[in-house]
């Protein structure tokens, strides 16, 4: 049993947890994006950032990767955390003001559309990489990855060729957060 | 020629030294690529050819680049009994001039840059005198190396064999001292003493995090785990840097010395180089050390004797810049595409393969034989009391001297851009000195005398980096800096995380307003906590560090900021959105060279008359300001 504490509460998990795992048991919230627990943890959404002092510094981390440690102290709502979420709900409403659970995210953090708009094509995808991950470590196979990179990546099927290894089993359609799968599937999916 | 004993590494020195200053004329020609940039195949060629044609009894070799990069191509000449003469700004036709001196048995005169008295040598029992007695004539008038302003205040350590030996060439290098660290490491040295004289020697890590060397090689020894990995990252990406190109191009075996120390140490049998494909004569220069290191024994089993063996492979980035960070360059190597991950379990545990590994950068390597050979007192000696050694920079920009620069951590900026770079051109004023690369910081001119080293820059909100280094005069604006190393992150995030893809962008469009005379003073606010969420929420150190020229010219020049926001003013005249071009009618005399020269009929007027710019067709190309030998284009 590891002990430490989050937001002064004592709280304690098992060798291999993260701090998420252990807010949760605990039933503290930290808000997830690309995080599920059928998975293996992402770390690209950063919404679960929480602040860490090991007793040497005190940094910004992600507690869906961060693993515990006897006698660190987490913080979750401290002005930086608060600030990084702040701005991930508002680059992310900004690039898809039209998916639902966005929306609630955003409002959940008090943020409005800002004057700047999405370039370019219009898909809700946040390449979260749940679809992916899902696909590989779910299903077995591996139908979907990532293409390009920086503000041009996207999820797509390797070689940008409908995928052979896909058994349309719509997986990725569950799984994904916005719906924006759904634009994407047809171009991906085995014919 | 295998080398398994002591006894062959002395004979390879002989026959090295034999080669380094034979008993006949030598000529030397730098080509590293700053000098086959400038032309210097060709020299070569030449010289080579002459050599041949004319039965000369000296020889002609090339060498790597000593630093001096803006007066290439590089010719030297080693006489015996005679100083070593360096030749400037060689062409083929100045190559033939300097030959025919030469072969009518004269010194040649034209072109001389500097003489060399003393050859360092530092690993190999110090100063090599090249010449007995006094100099007279010519000779006597050329100026030393130490005394052009260029090399005054420098220290060449981890560059202590460029420009001196051929880098394909083994014996020179064990010539001048190489591979006898290796030795006495594997002989008269413990693992653990040999991490605990790296750390006591107090290097630090020249990649750019400044993490204490010997530290993490002790973290990496300790981890469980086999096999291990000794890894060196050749993958330089800075814009306008190219320190590790220079080593590997013209030393490449001081790396691979530094490696085998290095694995000795961690306990290691495997390496991996990984080197940009875009660099190919480094990529080339490498192989040919592994082979000639592979063939004599000292890449392999049972290393010189002592039961040892490690082996590297070479390993060729696909020109993603984020691949320099350690995760995405382990993901790289694997075959992975080049994403960083989070680095809470720490490379040293769970690294390339999940296995314990160990990255160090190409110059920390290059230090590595030197502390082993001279003890790290000798090192520590050396430079600030956080920051030990020597630190090689790449001076670019708005400054006279262009080059590599081998300095004393320490050294102040004042000394780096007035003294070294012989300042900006005259008649501009230097502004701020960047720093650290894409993501480093900009550093104004009322701190520069900010002594150069990794405490001092972290804590004025830059960093060492890997070691680039940009002046930067007052037609600099810095906005317009900040929108250029933003663009370039923007370009090589690898797009996983959030803070990273879509923070940067945003600061871009915010920038963008700004230097379009748009947004307000709460939009810089808006700016400044981006920048805070950006470098607190990213995954990698990409993100992390990619605010600081926004947030270090947020720091410093605020005012340039706020004349952009609030006056709709670019002070350096440079954002063409807030500038205009006008035409001051009493200075200009008629000769119509920018009526000529405006690509949009914007200015008109007859000879002799002073010109009008219509101001609604003008597009500010600026070339009737360049034109303009009178002074009469005013921009504001």
């Amino acid at each position: 049993m590891i002990t430490f504490s989050i937001n002064g509460q004592e709280v304690g998990g098992e060798e291999g947890w993260t701090v998420l795992d252990v807010a949760r048991w605990h039933g503290i919230e930290i808000p997830t994006l690309c995080h599920h627990e059928a998975m293996e943890p992402f770390g690209a959404c950063r919404l679960c950032a929480v602040e860490v002092d090991d007793g040497r510094r005190t940094r910004v981390v992600i507690s869906c990767m961060y693993p515990i440690r006897e006698g660190i102290k987490v913080q979750t709502e401290t002005p930086r955390v608060a600030n990084v979420r702040r701005w991930i709900a508002q680059l992310l409403l900004d690039e898809s003001p039209q998916a639902p659970n966005i929306q609630e995210l955003a409002k959940s953090f008090g943020v409005t559309p800002s004057r700047f708009k999405k370039t370019g094509v219009e898909s809700a995808c946040h390449l979260c990489g749940l679809c992916i991950r899902a696909c590989q470590e779910v299903v077995g196979v591996q139908a979907l990855t990532f293409g390009n990179r920086g503000v041009l990546k996207e999820v797509t099927s390797p070689y940008h060729r409908r995928s052979q290894d896909c058994i349309r089993c719509g997986t990725c359609l569950y799984v994904c957060p916005t719906g924006a799968m759904e634009q994407i599937f047809p171009l991906v999916s085995s014919e | 020629m295998q080398i398994t004993s002591i006894d062959d590494l002395q004979k390879a020195k002989v026959g090295g030294l034999a080669q380094l200053y034979p008993p006949k004329p030598k000529i030397l020609v730098g080509m590293a690529t700053c000098g086959l940039a400038a032309g210097a195949q060709r020299v070569y060629d030449l010289l080579h050819k002459k050599a041949q044609q004319e039965h000369w009894e000296g020889v002609v070799e090339k060498t790597g680049c000593i630093g001096i990069c803006y007066q290439e191509p590089l010719v030297d000449l080693i006489i015996p009994g005679k100083p070593r003469v360096t030749y400037a700004e060689m062409s083929p036709e100045k190559a033939e001039a300097l030959w025919e001196e030469l072969a009518a048995g004269r010194v040649p005169e034209k072109q001389v840059l500097a003489r060399m008295d003393v050859d360092g040598m530092i690993l190999d029992g110090g100063p090599r005198k090249l010449y007995q007695g006094k100099l007279k004539g010519f000779l006597a008038k050329v100026p030393r190396y130490e005394d052009l302003d260029f090399f005054k205040l420098q220290r060449h350590i981890a560059m202590r064999n460029c420009g001196f030996i051929d880098p394909d060439n083994l014996l020179q290098y064990i010539a001048r001292g190489g591979y006898f660290a290796l030795y006495t490491a594997l002989t008269t040295m413990t693992p653990d003493q040999v991490i605990q004289a790296v750390t006591t020697a107090g290097l630090r890590g020249r990649g750019g995090g400044g993490f204490p060397t010997g530290v993490k090689w002790a973290s990496c020894r300790k981890a469980k785990g086999w096999p291990k990995y000794v890894l060196c990252n050749a993958d330089e990406g800075d814009p306008g840097a190219y320190m590790d190109r220079s080593l590997i191009e013209g030393d490449p075996h001081s790396i691979l010395e530094g490696m085998l120390i290095g694995a000795y140490a961690i306990g290691s049998s495997e390496g991996y180089i990984y080197v940009r494909a875009e660099y190919p004569l480094a990529v080339k220069t490498l192989q040919r050390a592994i082979l000639a290191a592979r063939e004599a024994g000292l890449l392999g089993t049972n290393i010189l004797g002592s039961g040892f063996s490690f082996d590297l492979k070479l390993n060729l980035g696909g020109g993603a810049f984020v691949c320099g960070e350690s995760t995405a360059l382990m993901a790289s190597i694997e075959g992975k595409p080049g994403e960083p991950r989070a680095k809470y379990v720490h490379t040293a545990d769970k690294g390339l393969w999940n296995r314990p590994s160990n990255l160090n950068n190409v110059e920390t390597w290059a230090n590595v034989p030197v502390i082993i050979a001279k003890g790290a007192d000798w090192y520590r000696d050396i430079g600030t009391e956080g920051s030990k050694g020597t630190k090689i920079f790449s001076l670019v920009g708005q400054v006279k001297n262009v080059g590599l620069v081998e300095v004393p951590m320490g050294v102040s900026i004042k000394q780096m851009v007035q003294d070294i770079g012989g300042g900006v051109p005259e008649d501009r004023e230097f502004k701020a000195l960047q720093i650290g690369g894409p993501s480093g910081g900009c550093i104004p001119r009322e701190q520069w005398d900010l002594p150069i080293d990794f405490d001092s820059l972290w804590d004025a909100g830059a960093m060492m980096g890997s070691g680039g280094m940009i002046v930067m005069d007052n037609s600099t604006c810095m906005v317009d800096v900040a929108k250029f190393f933003l663009d370039f992150l923007i370009d090589e995030s690898c797009g996983k995380c959030i803070p990273c893809r879509l923070g940067l962008k945003r600061m871009r469009e915010l920038l963008e307003e700004f230097s379009s005379g748009k947004g307000s003073l709460e939009d810089l606010e808006e700016l400044q906590s981006l920048s805070e969420a950006v470098k607190d929420g990213s995954l990698c150190a990409l993100g992390g560090s990619a605010p600081n020229p926004v947030l270090t010219t947020l720091r410093y020049f605020r005012e340039e900021y706020e004349a952009h926001i609030l006056h709709h003013k670019c002070p350096a005249a440079v954002c063409k959105e807030l500038i205009t071009y006008t035409i001051t009618p009493e200075l200009c005399n008629g000769c119509t060279a920018c009526v000529q020269e405006c690509p949009q009929g914007a200015i008109t007027g007859t000879k002799k008359e002073p010109h009008t710019l219509n101001s609604a067709l003008c597009i500010k190309c600026g070339a009737c300001f360049e034109v303009c030998k009178f002074g009469a284009v005013a921009v504001a």
